[in-house]
C-alpha cells in the first residue's frame, strides 16, 4: 500500500463533515419549509430592517475591535519581542494564558466586574470585553513572527543610516505584517460570530450576527438560519481572500 | 527610561488582562450567593466543589466530567486519525496534496458558529439523533486540522531515507511504523493531542448546536444556561479558580522545559 493512501479515510472524514455539511448550508438556505427551492430566505434578510441593523452593528464592532487590538497588540508584541526591553518568558506566558481559559468564563467575569462596580451594561462595555477576550489573540502571532524575524534586516537599515523611527517603520513593521493580518483573522470574524459574548456582555441589550443565527436555528427556523449562516461564510471568504492564510504561523512555537 | 515606560505599559495591559480572573479568584474565598459581596473568609464552597454538597451539585459536577470525558476522547481520537493523514499528506504530490491541504484548513477558519450550525444541519439531514456521539464527531472534526498541522513539520524534518533503510534491515513494515515512524512524529502527536484537548475544553458554539435536547451539558453550556438563568452558581467560583491554576502551572511547566531542552541541545 502506497503511504499516500494513507490521507485516504482523512479525505473520507472531511467530505462527510466539512464538505457535506456546508453543502446542506447551501441548500437549506435555499429552501423553503416544505423542501422547494426559493430565494425567500435571502431576500427576507435585505428586507428585514432588524437583521440588517445587527449585521451593521456587527460589522462595526468587529471593525473597532479589531483595529484596537492592533492599537494595543503591536506595541505589546513588540515590546515582548524585543530582547533589551523584556527578558522575561513569564510575561510572555502570562499573555499567552488567556487563551486557554475558556473564552466564557473570562467573559462572565468581566461582565461581574462591570456588574460590582456599577457600570451599565452596553455598547461600552462590550467593546472593553472583546478587546479583553481577543487581546490575546492579535499579541500572539504578531510576537511570533517578530520574534522569528531575521534581525540583521534593522541592523542593515541603521548602519545604511535609518533613523529607529525609519527602521520601525519601513523594515519591522512591513515585515510583521503577515503577524498582523493572521492576527485580524483570528480577531475579526470570531467577533462577528460569537453570540454568548456579546449577549452576556451587554445583557442582551445589544445582538450580534451571531445571536440572530442562534435564535434562527433554536427556535427551528432552519431555513432562515442557514441563509444567514451562508452569508457569514460569505464575509469570511472575502476576509480569508484579503490576509493570506498564516494560521501556521499563528499556532506554531510556544504552547 | 523607555525600557521604564515598556515594563509599565506591558504591567498594566497584564493588570487589566487578569483583573476579572483575580476578582473571581478573591471572591471564590466567600460565601455569598452574590459576586462583589464580601461576607467573610470562607473555604466553603471549596468544600462544596469537592464534596458535592451544593444546590445543582450533580449538573455541574456532571458538566465537568462530560467536558473531560469528551475532550479526552476527541483529542485521542483526533491524534490518531490526524497523525495517519499528515503521514498520507505528506506523501501526496501537486494538486491533489494543495485539494486536501485546502479542505483540512476550512474547519479552522470557519467560525465555531459555522461549524455548530453546519453540523446540526447534517445531523438533522441525516436523521441522526444528537447527544454525546455527535457533540464527539464535531469536536473530532474541528481538532484534527490542529494535529495534521503539529504533525506536518515534524514529517518535513525526518530524513525520508530512514524508514527505508530500517525495511532494507529486515524490519516489517509495522516494526519500521512504532520503531522508526511514531518515535520520529511524537513530539508533533504530543503537542497535537494538547491543542486538540484544549480546543475541545474550550468549545462553546460547536457544543451547544449538536449537543441536541437530551439535557448534555459540557462546563460552557452550563455555564451559558447558568447565566442566563441569572445568578451563577457560587460553587463556579472555586472551580474557574482551579483552571486558572491548573492552566498557569502547566503553561510555566511546558515552557520550561521546552526552554531547557533548546538550551540543551
Amino acid at each position: 500500500m502506497k503511504r499516500s493512501h494513507w490521507s485516504i479515510p482523512y479525505v473520507v472524514f472531511l467530505t462527510i463533515f466539512v464538505v457535506l455539511p456546508l453543502v446542506l448550508v447551501l441548500v437549506y438556505a435555499f429552501q423553503d419549509g416544505n423542501g422547494h427551492f426559493t430565494i425567500a430566505n435571502i431576500t427576507k434578510f435585505f428586507t428585514d430592517s432588524d437583521a440588517l441593523g445587527t449585521f451593521a452593528v456587527s460589522i462595526e464592532v468587529a471593525i473597532e475591535n479589531t483595529l484596537i487590538c492592533i492599537l494595543l497588540g503591536y506595541p505589546a508584541a513588540w515590546i515582548l519581542s524585543n530582547k533589551e526591553l523584556n527578558r522575561s518568558a513569564v510575561t510572555i506566558i502570562l499573555f499567552i494564558m488567556p487563551m486557554w481559559i475558556n473564552a466564557l468564563m473570562r467573559t462572565l467575569a468581566t461582565a461581574e466586574l462591570f456588574n460590582m462596580f456599577g457600570i451599565t451594561l452596553g455598547k461600552g462595555t462590550l467593546l472593553f470585553g472583546m478587546v479583553y477576550d481577543y487581546l490575546p489573540f492579535m499579541i500572539y502571532p504578531i510576537y511570533n513572527v517578530l520574534n522569528k524575524m531575521d534581525k540583521s534586516y534593522s541592523e542593515a537599515a541603521q548602519d545604511l543610516g535609518a533613523t529607529p523611527w525609519e527602521v520601525f517603520w519601513k523594515v519591522t513593521v512591513p515585515l510583521s505584517m503577515p503577524g498582523v493580518s493572521s492576527g485580524i483573522l483570528m480577531v475579526f470574524m470570531p467577533t462577528v460570530s460569537t453570540f454568548a459574548i456579546s449577549e452576556f456582555l451587554t445583557n442582551n441589550k445589544i445582538k450580534l450576527f451571531g445571536t440572530i443565527i442562534q435564535e434562527n436555528i433554536n427556535s427551528s427556523m432552519w431555513n432562515y438560519g442557514a441563509a444567514l449562516a451562508l452569508i457569514m461564510l460569505i464575509i469570511i471568504g472575502i476576509t480569508t481572500l484579503f490576509s493570506d492564510d498564516q494560521k501556521e504561523t499563528a499556532q506554531g512555537g510556544l504552547i | 527610561m523607555k525600557k521604564f515606560i515598556a515594563q509599565t505599559y506591558i504591567w498594566i495591559l497584564l493588570i487589566l488582562l487578569y483583573a476579572p480572573l483575580v476578582f473571581i479568584a478573591v471572591f471564590s474565598f466567600t460565601e455569598s450567593r452574590v459576586l462583589g459581596n464580601w461576607t467573610g473568609f470562607s473555604a466553603r464552597l471549596y468544600a462544596n466543589l469537592f464534596t458535592g454538597d451544593m444546590q445543582g451539585s450533580s449538573s455541574l459536577l456532571s458538566a465537568v466530567e462530560n467536558t473531560l470525558l469528551i475532550a479526552l476522547i476527541a483529542a485521542a481520537v483526533s491524534t490518531l486519525l490526524g497523525t495517519v493523514a499528515a503521514v498520507g499528506i505528506h506523501h501526496l504530490h501537486g494538486r491533489t496534496k494543495q485539494a486536501v491541504t485546502f479542505l483540512n484548513n476550512i474547519p479552522m477558519i470557519n467560525p465555531d458558529i459555522i461549524t455548530g450550525v453546519s453540523l446540526f444541519l447534517l445531523f438533522v439531514f441525516l436523521h441522526f439523533s444528537q447527544g454525546y456521539v455527535t457533540v464527539v464527531l464535531a469536536h473530532i472534526t474541528f481538532c484534527t486540522p490542529y494535529v495534521v498541522l503539529s504533525v506536518m513539520p515534524k514529517l518535513r524534518q525526518m530524513n525520508p531515507n530512514i524508514y527505508e533503510a530500517a525495511m532494507d534491515l529486515g524490519a516489517t513494515p509495522s516494526q519500521a511504523l512504532w520503531k522508526v515512524l511514531v518515535p520520529q512524529l511524537r513530539p508533533g502527536m504530543v503537542s497535537g493531542f494538547i491543542l486538540a484537548f484544549t480546543m475541545s475544553l474550550d468549545d462553546f458554539a460547536v457544543t451547544f448546536f449538536t449537543r441536541g435536547t437530551i439535557g448534555l451539558d459540557t462546563l460552557s453550556t452550563f455555564i451559558y444556561t447558568d447565566a442566563r438563568k441569572g445568578g451563577l452558581t457560587p460553587e463556579l467560583r472555586p472551580l474557574m479558580t482551579l483552571i486558572f491554576l491548573i492552566i498557569l502551572i502547566l503553561l510555566v511547566v511546558i515552557n520550561v522545559r521546552q526552554a531547557k531542552t533548546k538550551r540543551t541541545v
